[in-house]
């Protein structure tokens, strides 16, 4: 199994992963076919309303999980199943080889269970005597090969059909070509021999409905149906969450599943199986059939105020399908036993902190995860919370602490700021380039050009610019964020040009500082409460709007300080400064009507990176089309334009190897438009894109929105 | 008072389409029929309609006799019935003594390693996903769902619903029962777990057929 303990062997596994051709070609077709096949999927079903019901019914359950379990046990004993509830995966696999000991069993055939492997069952049962065979295809194929599933829903999405041709030649004894309608019927004469022979069936289960006693599993291979059916003994292995009130709440259930984790309309089978059974193998005719509730960790979870929601997964594997460093390193190198974005906080709360405290700390925090999580589950939020624990219980490393005492006394970190300015000249070799800020504290980053601290930050160039508005429309503040101020000045200073010319009075206060969502990401909640709070504090004054041109400032000031703020005595302003903050384009466009009319220029081609915290942090996603082509560009909309660029602010100091791999994706798929200028509108996105086109020589200019659109102003 | 179609003799029929009071439902029935069969087909079933059950009962025949010939199977092909009514089962028998197929309804169990067809009701169909509700409590009725290589269903038009909502009030009526096997089937049995490639046929049916029956009773 993947060693997540250590850092720096879950950081060989991360290249070794990267190294391996086969896996980086299928996790990258995977995640083009998913994107797509997920959207034609939800065309008919409005997918947030969806999302959002079964929120509501999963966040009404977990309150009375318990109490939903009592009725089940109920109802499905009344109709001759045997109920149990096992605290701890080893608890669980007690009961069942009990269940197989009392049965005479020697025979096991499974389907696929995420339960069970979060238990690790077989390896119990084997232990015990028993011999088990996995009937899933892919959950077999991984048996074989003894394996952890590198994804939910396809387990063995790592291996190549010839990988399986090879394994299916030694367990056949017999020559096996690798053409995959072959290898699926050798699965099936193979399997059913095993069926037959089988004296008990272990099932996970998708739902199980307290009002009626029904446990219900959504599948494609009708392995699950055999192994329901042919043994006389039946046992399912359920996690508690798995418990929904009604048949209602189930039904919306098959209607997510199948389609969030494959962008199936509904899979070949969806069985409902209620009481024991006819089943004329078994004793008095009857399945013998047992259902061992799991909870390892779920009751404490949903005690916890901020992990309840964990709860809602249904485990559909979206957030892993459309996770960019998921994509690029696979499931063995994304997980413990779950995998994605919810694998990382299951692995703390099941498995513990030694094996989540590396992982966690690989979620670049794009926020595609919580964009289609059938459940509307907060995931980067709580993989940072779940790191925070970590080190709240093990200590804060000294490069956290230091950064986070930093920037919270801003007056230092700008003075640091400052003197890198000077420190930097021997690196900078006469060029505007050089690993910077927050990068300072970090190696490794040769795979892009980073650029140097300008010669005068913003807030030194302010008075001087400054304009003159008189009868202002409206008056806006700018809250800069770190990175355009020191290193962008000139990105502002295009931005306040475009505003004056659009008779809108700007101001600069002067005692902002770092947006805090640095010391966030590290795991520095303490520093970044007290940064929000001087922000609050500094952009007081009587403003219309506070724009920022970083996206990711914006999102935090706009979503996370009424949050890290809520009990404090500025609570309030807290929530009006978050009301009023604004990203740029939004600005442009909605408030200031910019349009074709201010501008003028050639149609030459140009392009888009949609930041991450603008696109599905702040829902802004036609603004700056509309501006790019409101300036005259023959705007080329790029197929991946919402995907990650692979900065993540300090993700790509603690990741390179990954953030790199991300960017070289990102810049082809930039450059595939034809077009020559790829625009965008956030420092950190430029800082990553320009750096690696420069790095690796393309013919390809990264500009913000505001220089294009400043240079084209009539 | 209604025009049916297709001249069936007995008076018990239910016509798919009531032409003079449908009225708004008219509309609805043959859209939902449409619906059903284009969403099955997506799912890689094969959709008919058929008019009457002798015809349902002859085109099972048919599927058994190809399905023995492609696989070099010893003859005589196998086909299982096990939950048709009485009046069926006689009628489908006769079909395959005629034709020299070996039908039964009974004992499954020692036919684990597949036959070449199982023929079925469906109790309803959901348009929405063109998926198949079957009660299968009874357990030849069960593995005849899973061990033919090809499955038929007869699904009479009657039972077409258009999604899932409509469908809740039978399904909450099977699960009330002191034991219950419902399933839902969309398509024939399927995988993607080697390299995201879609193979028909793991464990379940390779193949399966539903006809539309647009009488109930004839």
């Amino acid at each position: 199994m993947l060693n997540t303990q250590d850092m720096k062997s879950y950081q060989k596994n991360i290249k070794e992963s990267l190294d391996n051709v086969f896996l980086r070609k299928a996790m990258d077709n995977f995640a083009v076919a998913y994107r797509d096949g997920r959207k034609k999927t939800f065309a008919e079903i409005d997918f947030d309303e969806l999302a959002g019901e079964i929120a509501a019914f999963k966040d009404s359950a977990s309150v009375r999980l318990m109490a939903l379990y009592e009725e089940f046990k109920r109802n499905a004993e009344a109709k001759g199943i045997r109920v149990h509830l096992a605290g701890t995966a080893e608890e669980a696999n007690q009961i069942i080889a009990e269940i197989g000991r009392a049965n005479k069993v020697k025979r096991v055939i499974k389907s696929k269970s995420m339960t069970a492997e979060e238990t690790h069952l077989n390896s119990h049962l084997e232990k015990n005597g028993f011999e088990v065979t996995e009937t899933d295809l892919g959950e077999w194929i991984i048996q074989l090969r003894h394996e952890k599933p590198s994804h939910m829903v396809m387990p063995a999405i790592h291996l190549s059909r010839n990988q399986v041709a090879e394994l299916f030649t030694g367990v056949t004894r017999k020559q096996q070509d690798n053409e995959i309608e072959k290898l699926v019927k050798v699965a099936r004469k193979e399997l059913r021999t095993k069926f037959i022979e089988a004296d008990m069936g272990i099932s996970g289960a998708n739902f199980a409905i307290a009002q009626s006693g029904t446990m219900g599993l959504v599948t494609n291979e009708g392995n699950a149906r055999l192994v329901t059916t042919v043994p006389p003994v039946h046992v399912a292995l359920v996690g508690l969450e798995k418990l929904v009130p009604t048949l209602e709440d189930a039904l919306k259930i098959v209607r997510i599943l199948p389609r969030n984790a494959t962008g199936q309309a509904i899979t070949s089978y969806v069985t409902w199986i209620t009481g024991a059974n006819p089943c004329e193998s078994a004793p008095g005719k009857r399945k013998v059939m047992h259902i061992v509730f799991l909870d390892n960790g779920r009751m404490k979870m949903a005690a916890d105020p901020d992990f309840a929601q964990v709860l809602r997964c249904v485990r559909c594997g979206a957030c892993a399908n459309v996770c960019p460093v998921y994509r690029m390193v696979g499931g063995h190198a994304f997980g413990h036993i779950y995998i994605g974005a919810i694998g990382l906080i299951l692995t703390y709360f099941f498995h513990g902190g030694d094996d989540a405290k590396n992982l966690v700390q690989n979620c670049i925090n794009c926020g595609a995860c919580k964009s289609v999580c059938a459940a509307g589950i907060d995931l980067p939020r709580l993989i940072k919370v779940v790191f925070t624990r970590i080190q709240d219980n093990t200590g804060h490393p000294l490069q956290a602490i230091m950064l986070g005492k930093i920037l919270k006394n801003r007056s230092l970190f700008h003075k640091m700021l400052r003197i890198g300015r000077f420190a930097q000249r021997p690196v900078t070799g006469g060029t505007p380039y050089l690993r910077h800020l927050p990068m300072v504290f970090f190696p490794e980053h040769n795979f892009r050009q980073l650029p140097a601290i300008a010669a005068r930050p913003f807030r030194d160039l302010w008075q001087e610019i400054k304009p003159v508005v008189h009868n202002p429309v409206c008056r806006i503040a700018l809250f800069s964020g770190c990175v355009q101020d020191f290193v962008y000045p000139e990105q502002l200073a295009a931005a306040v040009k475009l505003l004056a010319g659009k008779s809108i009075a700007v101001e600069f206060p002067m005692d902002q500082g770092c947006c805090g969502l640095p010391a966030e990401m590290m795991g520095e909640t303490a520093a970044a409460r007290e940064v929000a709070l001087q922000n609050v504090k500094a952009m007081h004054a009587d403003f219309d709007y506070v724009i920022s041109l970083c996206a990711s400032c914006v999102s935090h000031l706009k979503h996370a300080y009424p949050r890290i703020l809520a009990d404090t005595n500025v609570a309030q302003e807290a929530k009006a400064l978050a009301a009023k903050a604004m990203s740029f384009s939004q600005f442009l466009h909605d408030v200031a009507g910019m349009t074709a009319d201010d501008f003028q220029g050639e149609p030459t081609p140009a392009t888009y990176h949609s930041p991450c915290h603008l696109c599905r942090g702040l829902g802004v996603r036609e603004q700056p089309h509309a501006l790019i082509r409101a300036a005259g560009f023959d705007f080329r909309p790029a197929a991946e334009e919402e995907t990650c660029c692979g900065f993540g602010g300090t993700y790509t100091g603690k990741f390179p190897t990954v953030s790199s791999q991300i960017l070289e994706k990102k810049l082809e798929d930039a450059v595939s438009t034809g077009a020559g200028l790829l625009v965008t509108e956030c420092p950190g996105c430029i800082m990553q894109l320009r750096g690696g086109a420069l790095m690796q020589g393309r013919d390809l200019a990264v500009r913000h929105l505001s220089e294009v659109l400043a240079e084209r102003l009539k | 008072m209604a025009t049916y179609p297709y001249g069936c003799q007995h008076s018990t029929i239910k016509p798919y389409i009531n032409l003079i009071t449908a009225g708004e439902n008219m509309t609805t029935d043959i859209d939902t029929a449409r619906i059903f069969t284009e969403k099955a087909r997506i799912a890689s079933a094969t959709v008919e309609r058929v008019r009457t059950m002798q015809q349902a009962l002859d085109y099972a025949a048919d599927l058994c006799w190809r399905n023995g010939k492609k696989e070099g199977l010893a003859p005589p092909p196998a086909m299982a019935a096990p939950a048709l009514s009485p009046a069926d089962f006689a009628q489908l028998k006769n079909i395959c003594d005629v034709r020299g197929i070996n039908l039964f309804r009974e004992n499954l169990r020692s036919n684990l390693q597949g036959i070449d067809v199982g023929v079925t009701y469906a109790d309803l169909g959901i348009a929405e996903t063109g998926s198949l509700v079957i009660n299968s409590t009874s357990e030849n009725l069960r593995l005849a769902t899973m061990i033919s290589d090809i499955h038929l269903a007869i699904l009479p038009v009657s039972g077409l619903r258009a999604d899932d909502r409509d469908i809740i009030a039978d399904l909450r009526g099977y699960l009330a029962g002191p034991e219950n096997y419902t399933t839902f089937i969309t398509g024939p049995s399927r995988t993607a777990d080697i390299e995201r490639v879609l193979a028909i046929g793991v464990h379940g049916p390779l193949e399966l057929h539903i006809l539309l029956l647009e009488e109930t009773q004839c």
